[in-house]
């Protein structure tokens, strides 16, 4: 029984926009299956009584006040991207041209 | 075919998802200001911009908000909930994800009543849950500014991390012919449940209230049918065009033999139509999982009931104490609530005006000067203040109807309050008896005859000699003193 097929990975490669060969295909399933199944142990443990955990630390509601405090400025904030036009943050074309 | 033909033939099932921008002075999970219209990139920080190891932390006032709202629509609160990550590619946001709630919303099970041709329909509300607004992206390169064809985008993050509200309908069906209005009546409500509770500024036009339609046809007894999502509905008026348009356009399909496709839409202002939106399909797999970074969020029951406790008078309620007070027919509020002078006239009774004076005004005069040149009322430069000074006088009797007009007229102008432009016009009833009875006198001479059928019983004859009088007085006289003064000189 395997935990994820190659199928799935190619699946989620694509949503992530990850190229990725047959053999790698076959590398990476093979490997996040093992993952997966090694995970999936935790269930076997498990009882009725025990709720999924997604967050380790016992915490609840740990907010901040609606204070504003100054953040970066434009010329830091820019500095970081690969390009800029405009005071904007400049990105290659979004539609590929058959959408 | 006519739309009244369509609608019998086929039942409307619409659903409405409304994304409202809370009006905090921060950011969903970062400190940033949140100003509408600063410089681009100017309202940013390593966490909304997602620079690496930043880390979210909820605004209280966010949370505190989203509650008043789930309140406000009768919805339930919940004990426990979490965010999640959606995840997408597409560079309005630079984390690559949003962080919203997926299946533990905040609120949910609510509902909100509307008014529709004096029918009360009940919307059903499936959830109200939090997430962070978009940052805005420019298309530069292809015609008009549209994604498509564009060489590249230039994108501000200021909007990015933006508290949004997300309320969802669940479907409502049964409304037939009145689907379109029963969308726009609920999207108005809803509207002005928000600015009631003052958690949003929710200007349509400004986007920070931004309303898609869902829309599907369905032969009667039949199931639902194929529903599209429109976006891009930007006015109250839009809304309900844009669910009429669906109607008409799935019913030529429908009624070709065609099928619907389920698909994203975009409504254009101009032309009042649909059109398809990205017609490829891309299977919406958003991955969702819950957000890591920030922990649940268990509202204490004790603090959803003191904000229960707090919560203002909602706008339906309000509406029926007025109408009630004011001694109106539901058509009568209508047009009150149409003209958007439910507020003017009430603060003006508040300055000291009866119901009956500051209505006359405010939808008499003033609304048709608003009409007119197509400023909001309470953009016209006359305050409540001001009404209520211009009623006072009318029952005071120092302006009759024609001259309190004249004062109207150059308070439009800007001429200044209504005891200065009468001052500066001389504009007052004459209320000299010596000066009536003169002119009296004079119209009596000049038209012996009506005298002499007054003098036989005909009162209604006075008319014509008040008429007189009014024209010798230059309208400045009180139009039942002369008559009482009239009747008793030829008693």
């Amino acid at each position: 029984m395997t935990a994820i097929s190659r199928e799935e990975v190619a699946h989620l490669a694509r949503l992530a926009r990850l190229a990725v060969t047959d053999e790698e295909l076959d590398m990476f399933a093979g490997q996040l299956d093992v993952i997966l199944q090694s995970v999936a142990r935790v269930g076997e443990v498990a009882a009725e009584d025990i709720p999924p955990t997604s967050h380790s630390v016992p915490l609840t509601n740990v907010f901040r006040p609606d204070e504003p405090r100054p953040g970066l400025t434009r010329a830091a904030a820019l500095a970081g991207a690969p390009d800029s036009a405009e005071d904007r943050f400049r990105v290659p074309r979004i539609l590929d041209e058959e959408e | 075919m006519t739309y009244a033909d369509i609608v019998e033939r086929y039942e409307p099932v619409i659903g409405l998802e409304t994304h409202v921008e809370l009006g905090t002075r921060t950011k969903m999970f970062c400190s940033c200001p949140t100003e509408f219209g600063a410089e681009p990139n100017t309202q940013v920080c390593p966490v909304c911009l997602a620079l690496p190891g930043a880390l979210p932390v909820v605004n209280a006032v966010a949370i505190e908000s989203t509650i008043k709202i789930g309140l406000a629509l009768n919805c339930s609160i919940a004990e426990w909930c979490r965010f999640a990550r959606k995840n997408y590619f597409y560079p309005d946001m630079p984390k690559n994800f949003q962080i919203s709630q997926y299946d533990e919303p905040l609120c949910f099970d609510g509902y909100l009543d509307v008014e529709v041709d004096g029918r009360t329909v009940r919307i059903e509300i499936e959830r109200v849950h939090m997430e962070e607004d978009t940052g805005k992206t420019m298309h530069i390169g292809g015609s008009t500014g549209r994604i498509q064809g564009a060489t590249e985008s230039l994108v501000d993050y200021n909007r990015a991390g933006i508290p949004l509200i997300e309320i969802v309908t669940k479907p409502v069906t049964g409304t037939g012919a009145m689907a379109p209005e029963v969308a726009k009546a609920y999207v108005a409500e809803l509207r002005d449940v928000l600015r009631g509770l003052g958690v949003s500024d929710v200007r349509m036009e400004q986007g920070s209230l931004r309303c898609d339609v869902n829309t599907s046809l369905n032969k009667p007894g039949e199931e639902w049918g194929t529903r599209t999502e429109t976006k891009n509905v930007n006015s109250l008026r839009s809304v309900e065009r844009a669910v009429r348009s669906e109607i008409i356009r799935q019913s030529g399909i429908l009624d070709d033999g065609g099928k619907i496709t389920q698909e994203t839409r975009h409504f254009h202002e101009d032309t009042g139509q649909t059109t398809s939106g990205r017609s490829k399909e891309t299977a919406t797999d958003y991955r969702y999982f819950p957000e890591p970074d920030l922990v649940p969020v268990t509202p204490a029951r004790e603090w959803v009931e003191e904000i229960r406790a707090g919560l203002p008078e909602m706008p339906r309620v309000r509406r029926l104490r007025l109408r009630e007070a004011w001694g109106l027919s539901e058509h009568d509020m209508q047009s009150v609530l149409n003209a958007g002078a439910v507020d003017l006239i009430e603060a003006t009774i508040v300055a000291g005006a009866s119901s009956e004076g500051a209505r006359k005004w405010w939808m008499g005069e003033l609304a048709r000067r608003s009409n007119e040149t197509g400023q909001e009322l309470d953009a016209l430069g006359i305050t409540p203040q001001w009404v209520a000074e211009l009623v006072s006088l009318t029952d005071a009797g120092k302006l009759n109807d024609k001259l309190a007009r004249q004062v109207v007229e150059a308070g439009l102008n800007g001429e200044g309050t209504p005891g200065e432009i009468m001052a500066a016009r001389k504009l007052e009833v004459v209320s000299d008896t010596g000066a009536l009875l003169e002119a009296i006198d004079a119209a009596i001479a000049a038209n012996p005859d009506v005298a002499e059928k007054i003098r036989g019983g005909n009162q209604g004859a006075a008319g014509v000699l008040i008429g007189a009088v009014m024209k010798t007085t230059g309208g400045q006289a009180d139009a039942k003193t002369v008559r009482g003064l009239i009747l008793e000189k030829l008693k």
